[in-house]
């Protein structure tokens, strides 16, 4: 089995659409469960008391508004250097679920800061960078939709995708680098978490099921941005029809 | 290659020389858009030395950003660059020579501008000084980065509204350091560390985006 079948539209196309359902079944069962764990079986902290619940949302959140913008640039330079058109599409396809989740995690954010810091919103330098990154998503979109060629618009996107991820290191590393409100992480490979074992657990069974959201949605995005971008050839034609 | 470079600066600043109404309404816009603050907020002069230097910055941003659109736009739509693309020297020269004269043209008058607004603001001379070579180091990097933009724009509807969602986060930086170097020297904190930051940054760019822009040049006119 050659792992390249499936770089064509027409493989992946029903490949994705098989996919699909078990990546949302998965995504589901995981939040049950996480969401479980971080209402009723994690503690109450002793410091911030039950509004700490809301890192539930907001870590998981914040992990992937940055990682998909990783995926997303290493989607566009697999891309850009071999000029295959899946690549793209799968770039494009999870920009809004990233652009979603910086917001969510800017959100979930103000929510926490406002009863454990007294403020909604302040210019710290890992909130200000990840209102970045929140710009470069729309900024990405915006020149996706203003772009009517597919071939153009996938190569500029791209280019530009690579240019803004150097915001990433620095919303990563901003808390270590400026010595800033927003506490540092609690979560580390290599040493032992400063926190409690089930809060970690619910934590990363969120991040988790975020995970599985991510890719159930982008491939079931991908799959549209493929049937309109092929729509001339008979495969798709069949695939309408049948749907139809 | 030398020779090239200067060709494409020279070539562009005669003909921004020929068109004065061009390149003085985004001066004037820099002028006017500083001049709106202390009317918004109100003339307390305290105030106004603390925003001053940030007000200019990002006046300085916009300014910038307004120009950029026909960076590239006036040759494209002739065909001029097609052609100018199509030379035996590196593309990267070419985008290159573009945003140094871009620079030159929209960069240097602000140089001249900037104490001037400094003064109506109420900022110290050591501060205006700063301010002077904060936007020498930073106003290049501004022209460099914006031209990734401006080629990747190249000929799209709307174009000029996209560029600034598309360069304005690139900013950031240099509006963080620039301003925190004015600001640094007016509260004593030493303005030093951010203007090193500034030059590392116009180094990278200078190194980085050329080469970028040709990219997006490439993409944008095939």
């Amino acid at each position: 089995m050659n792992l390249y079948y499936f770089a064509s539209p027409a493989t992946f196309y029903p490949l994705a659409g098989k996919l699909v359902p078990w990546f949302a079944l998965l995504a589901a069962a995981l939040c049950a469960v996480g969401l479980y764990i971080s209402f009723f079986v994690a503690p109450t902290d002793f410091q911030q008391g039950e509004g700490y619940r809301i890192i539930f949302i907001h870590v998981p959140a914040a992990w992937m508004s940055m990682f998909i913008y990783v995926v997303m640039a290493f989607w566009s330079a697999i891309g850009l250097a071999w000029n295959t058109r899946l690549s793209f599409v799968m770039a494009r396809a999870l920009a809004p679920t990233g652009a979603m989740f910086t917001f969510v995690a800017l959100w979930t954010g103000a929510f926490w800061g406002k009863p454990m810091w007294g403020a909604w919103w302040v210019w710290d330098a890992r909130l200000t960078s990840e209102l970045i990154l929140l710009f470069l998503y729309v900024g990405y979109m915006a020149l996706q939709a203003a772009i009517d060629d597919p071939r153009r618009a996938d190569r500029a996107g791209a280019l530009l995708n690579l240019v803004g991820v150097i915001n990433i290191p620095i919303i990563y590393f901003s808390v270590k680098w400026w010595n800033t409100l927003h506490q540092g992480s609690s979560v580390s490979l290599t040493r032992a978490p400063s926190m409690a074992m089930i809060m970690l657990w619910g934590m990363l069974i969120m991040a988790l099921a975020a995970w599985m959201y991510t890719i159930a949605v982008s491939l079931a995005r991908a799959r549209t941005l493929i049937l309109e971008r092929e729509r001339q050839t008979e495969w798709a034609r069949l695939q309408l029809e049948g749907q139809a | 290659m030398i020779r090239f470079l200067i060709t494409v600066i020279r070539r562009d600043v005669l003909l921004a020389a020929r068109r004065r109404g061009d390149w003085l309404t985004a001066q004037f816009f820099f002028v006017m858009v500083v001049s709106m603050f202390p009317l918004g907020i109100g003339p307390e002069p305290t105030m106004l030395r603390l925003i001053g230097p940030g007000v200019v910055w990002v006046a300085a941003l916009l300014a910038c950003l307004l120009s950029l659109g026909r960076l590239f736009a006036d040759d494209f739509r002739d065909g001029s660059l097609e052609q100018m693309l199509l030379s035996p020297y590196p593309n990267s020269l070419l985008a290159l020579g573009k945003a140094l004269a871009h620079w030159v043209i929209n960069g240097i008058p602000l140089l001249l501008i900037a104490p001037v607004l400094g003064i109506q603001f109420g900022l110290p001379a050591e501060a205006l000084l700063i301010l002077v070579l904060s936007l020498a180091i930073g106003t290049p990097i501004l022209s460099l980065l914006g031209g990734i933009g401006a080629a990747l724009t190249l000929g799209l509807r709307g174009g000029g509204v996209l560029i600034t969602l598309l360069i304005l986060p690139l900013y950031v930086p240099v509006l963080i350091f620039g301003a925190g170097a004015v600001e640094g020297a007016m509260s004593g904190t030493g303005s030093e560390a951010h203007l090193s930051l500034l030059g590392a940054f116009l180094v990278m760019s200078l190194l980085v985006a050329p080469w970028i822009s040709s990219l997006a040049l490439k993409i944008s006119v095939e």
